[in-house]
């Protein structure tokens, strides 16, 4: 195969006016062959995203190219005249973002987007371009191939659009697709639609692709080759295989361990005397709640129907589903931030008032709410010392120097040096900030600790040291936390119990270990099975089941009756499951499921998938094949 | 994977990120120095202009109406930049009238912002029925041209400098709620507010410990432009006789008084008018070399 693009010793740096430029990229060499796919990994910062711009020579605002070269078909792009990287830019290269969201525009129809590229630079005119589009949209594997292109953004869920984003790039033949984190903001079962679309599509049209990620797991599904980067430096590279199952260098290594291994039983720590109490520490009784005016107990939308749970003092409950399944309305319900319409949030023997404005100092103080985003939930004028010396000064009634020194010791409990508390939070990186995020929180001396994804915009090193700090903190402050995410193995690792909400309805709760082994929920089953295993091939097996085909194919429906996961499940009773709501039962003590199927004919497909799900075929009408959005 | 914990432990060097750099200060380039340099002259005139003025602002001690450029006055002396229409001398009434007309729109534009801070950020916070009241009635106030909203405040209580500061005050207090609601609505919306709210913060804490420090550059910069709208206001109302009165020198009123002037080829209108642009337009430049230097983020958020 020949080197369809070539980069030696390529520099970027970012030029300073008093003193030497800062290094961005320090002399990379790889190449990409036709019709492979090079993946960049490594965290943050580590230069991946800044080389994977430089072949569409565009740098970021800040940056300059400072030496080697990059070829493309024997053409060096950073010599290039304007008009020639006009021309490279959509044509010979294309781009795509993260964010699907933010790339189209919610104005125009998809078809519009679509092809706008490949007939403005002259490729092809707008019918053909409009049948390419087709043709890609069913290798892509869309729903309503044929039509689809006519919706507007809004209307396809958010799997779809990423996988619409990907036809947007390839409309108009690139040599090089260079795909930037395509599917990390992407739920697991989402993700891996997205992957397989992704994998087929460039198998078949042939094409070149750098992918640049830090999930190493979803590499070893995608790429044909690895080059690993940390601070703008090649650490090694080599086939998939090689690095996947006989990786050298240490840091590749220790990416590795920072990987998610799949969610398994026994992960988690054993519950120790030091936080294991038997009593709840607040309880959610038949709640409902939602959006808009509430009617009769009826809020207009509704987002959380009939929830039962509890948190047990020096627990971790991981509250894990999808995105759109209430995760974060529970949390917010819990916070007193949205009222609930129907049941009861009870708190150390009493019931809480639904809006926090309403609850005393001392129910506010007991339980905090952790943001995701720590750049949105500190506020930026802030010094780190009123950050979180203020709610020791709410809550504890500390001003002056004993307030400097909580703060200090707070600072020092979240692994922080003391001297942060006279910096404002743009002077502190991303990991940093989520700790200073954490420290408010406990700033108050809470009860409980009710994190909303807090690990989800970090990389996977600094995430994981994050765990382990909640971890320490679990241990050192007997803190109860119920923690919200949609990473399974996250939650393995540090939950007590896990609450599996799907479509605003809890489908399984229980201890981890229970959770996490069989008989599994079908729901529970689908998560668990979605989750990149660091493998390769993993993603053509998993996909092979009919269970995940289903599964994953179609959307999220909401339902006012029946099971909600009706149209996604694999076992379904047809006549039953989507007009019946599932009883709930306990399987052993504390581990709750909602099924029609009792535990003994879970554990029998368990067991045998291919002869029960044979028997249930004629469960899945043809009719709801089509996908819902979103 | 076998050896997870060991390789986890040796491999420091790999820890989170270094810490990022501080946080940039503003810097200016040579524009906004300039800008700088002509505002702080113009300042300081504010303070020293009527005891380094050659002659005093009401002082008709000419020969001549309308003299030229460097022009002698037997036994007085120079006149630098001339006299104007009743032989006064044009230097020391430019000098003068930097005190009136900067330190009046200076008053004015702080009144202005006052009030309009106050309920603009009052009524984002608020939310609800105080907002929707505070914010038609104000809807009802812009939608009065303000120099005859100006024009009817004069002329209905009489022209002394109190009323000029209170109507150039009103008027302007209403855009600069618009903008000050505006943000403080963009800020509330930030989940720092939502945590400082849930945990039992009052009003007053939430105002000026939450969303005032986020809202004060790009205020800050939208109170140099108020300036110079008021600054021109204020000439504005001189210019047709009702702003400053005579003898009180003010830049508006002496362009048009030295109008006719230019018939006879006097630069005597000139001058005045030459003080309020480089007046103007140099708050201008440093407004636009702040936003520049802060990515253009404080323009676009002054838009919206």
């Amino acid at each position: 195969m020949s080197e369809l693009l070539e980069v030696r010793g390529l520099r970027i740096e970012a030029p300073k006016k008093d003193g030497p430029a800062i290094q961005i990229v320090k002399g990379v060499d790889f190449d990409v062959k036709a019709g492979e796919v090079v993946a960049l990994i490594g965290e943050s910062g580590s230069g991946k995203t800044t080389i994977s711009l430089g072949s569409l020579a565009y740098t970021k605002p800040g940056l300059e190219f400072s030496g080697g070269s990059i070829k493309l078909k024997g053409d060096d792009v950073l010599t290039m005249e304007p008009s020639e990287v006009r021309n490279l830019r959509g044509n010979r290269v294309a781009y795509l973002a993260q964010s699907a969201a933010a790339t189209f525009n919610p104005a125009l129809t998809i078809n519009e987007q679509v092809t706008e590229s490949a007939v403005l630079h002259g490729i092809m005119t707008q019918d053909e371009a409009d049948a390419r589009a087709v043709e890609l949209y069913h290798a892509l594997e869309l729903p309503d191939p044929d039509r689809i292109g006519f919706r507007y953004p809004h209307q396809v869920s958010g799997g779809q659009l990423q996988r619409l984003m990907a036809a947007m790039a390839l409309v108009g033949r690139p040599d090089l697709l260079v795909l930037d984190e395509p599917t990390t903001a992407l739920d697991v079962t989402t993700q891996i639609e997205v992957l397989k679309a992704f994998k087929k599509v460039i198998r078949e049209e042939g094409s070149a692709a750098i992918y640049v990620t830090h999930d190493l797991a979803v590499v070893a599904q995608v790429a044909d080759h690895i080059v690993v980067l940390y601070s703008g430096e090649v650490q090694e590279q080599g086939s998939v295989d090689q690095i996947i199952n006989h990786a050298k260098h240490p840091y590749t290594k220790r990416l590795m361990a920072a990987a998610h291994a799949g969610p398994k039983p026994g992960m988690g720590d054993k519950l120790t005397d030091k936080h294991d109490q038997d009593t709840d520490n607040i309880q959610v009784k038949n709640m409902t709640a939602g959006y808009g005016e509430i009617v009769d107990g009826k809020p207009a939308i509704t987002v959380l129907r009939d929830i039962n749970m509890s948190v047990k003092n020096g627990h971790v409950v991981g509250v894990i589903g999808e995105s759109g399944c209430g995760k974060s309305t529970l949390a917010r319900v819990i916070a007193g931030l949205l009222p609930p319409a129907q049941g009861d949030i009870i708190m150390d023997g009493h019931t809480l008032k639904g809006l926090y404005k309403n609850r005393s100092k001392k129910d506010l103080q007991k339980i905090q709410f952790v943001y995701q985003m720590a750049d949105t939930a500190l506020n930026p004028k802030q010094l780190i010392s009123e950050i979180i010396g203020r709610p020791v000064e709410m809550f504890q009634n500390l001003s002056g120097q004993k307030n400097r020194e909580k703060v200090a010791e707070i600072l020092r409990l979240v692994e922080l040096p003391v001297e942060f508390a006279e910096r404002y939070p743009s002077e502190l990186s991303g990991g940093q900030k989520q700790r200073i995020n954490l420290a408010r929180s406990l700033a108050a001396m809470p009860e409980i600790m009710l994190c909303d994804e807090v690990t989800s915009a970090l990389d996977s090193i600094v995430a994981s040291n994050v765990v382990k700090l909640l971890k320490r903190l679990r241990d050192l402050t007997g803190v109860s936390f119920m923690f919200i995410t949609h990473d399974l193995s996250t939650v393995a690792a540090f939950a007590d119990e896990i609450v599996v909400l799907y479509a605003g309805r809890i489908v399984e709760q229980g201890p981890v270990d229970e959770v996490l082994s069989p008989p599994f929920h079908p729901y529970t089953r689908l998560l668990i099975s979605s989750v990149p295993e660091m493998r390769i091939g993993w993603l053509e097996e998993t996909m092979k089941k009919r269970e995940m085909a289903v599964g994953i194919a179609r959307g999220v429906e909401i339902t006012d009756v029946g099971c909600p996961f009706y149209n996604r499940c694999p076992i379904a009773i047809s006549g039953t499951c989507e007009r019946v709501t599932a009883p709930t039962y306990e399987l052993k003590p504390g581990h709750f499921i909602s099924c029609h199927h009792d535990a003994k004919t879970i554990l029998d497909i368990e067991r045998n998938p291919q002869q029960v799900l044979h028997g249930f075929e004629k469960a899945i009408p043809d009719e709801k094949i089509a996908i819902i959005a979103e | 994977m076998t050896d997870k914990t060991a390789s986890t432990e040796d491999m420091s060097v790999y820890d989170e990120l270094p810490d990022a750099p501080p946080k940039k200060k503003i810097k200016l380039t040579w524009v906004g120095k300039l800008g700088v340099s002509v505002v702080l002259f113009w300042v300081l005139m504010v303070f020293i202009g009527p005891y380094i003025a050659p002659f005093h602002e009401a002082d008709i001690i000419a020969y001549d109406s309308f003299m030229p450029v460097w022009s002698e006055t037997e036994g007085e002396g120079f006149h630098l930049l001339g006299t104007d229409y009743i032989e006064r001398d044009i230097l020391s009434r430019v000098l003068w009238g930097a005190r009136t007309t900067i330190g009046i729109s200076f008053l004015a534009t702080m009144f202005a912002y006052l009030v309009g801070v106050t309920l603009g950020i009052g009524a984002a916070v608020a939310g609800g029925w105080v907002d929707m009241i505070f914010s038609r009635v104000n809807d009802a106030i812009l939608s009065l041209p303000s120099i005859m909203l100006g024009l009817l405040i004069v002329v209905a209580l009489g022209t002394s400098i109190p009323i000029l500061i209170l109507t150039a005050s009103v008027i302007y207090a209403a855009s600069v709620y618009r903008i000050a609601r505006a943000l403080g609505q963009d800020i509330m919306v930030m989940d720092f507010v939502e945590a400082a709210r849930v945990r039992g913060e009052g009003m007053w804490y939430i105002i000026t410990r939450e969303v005032l420090p986020n809202a004060i550059m790009p205020l800050a910069t939208d109170f140099g432009l108020r300036l110079v709208f008021v600054v021109l206001f204020i000439s504005s109302l001189s210019f047709l006789g009702l702003g400053i009165q005579p003898p009180m020198a003010d830049w508006g009123s002496m362009v048009r008084q030295n109008l006719d002037g230019l018939g006879y080829g006097s630069y005597a209108a000139v001058w005045p008018a030459l003080a309020i642009a480089s007046f103007t337009i140099s708050i201008n430049l440093i407004v636009d070399d702040i936003s520049a230097s802060e990515g253009g983020t404080l323009a676009r958020k002054m838009i919206s």
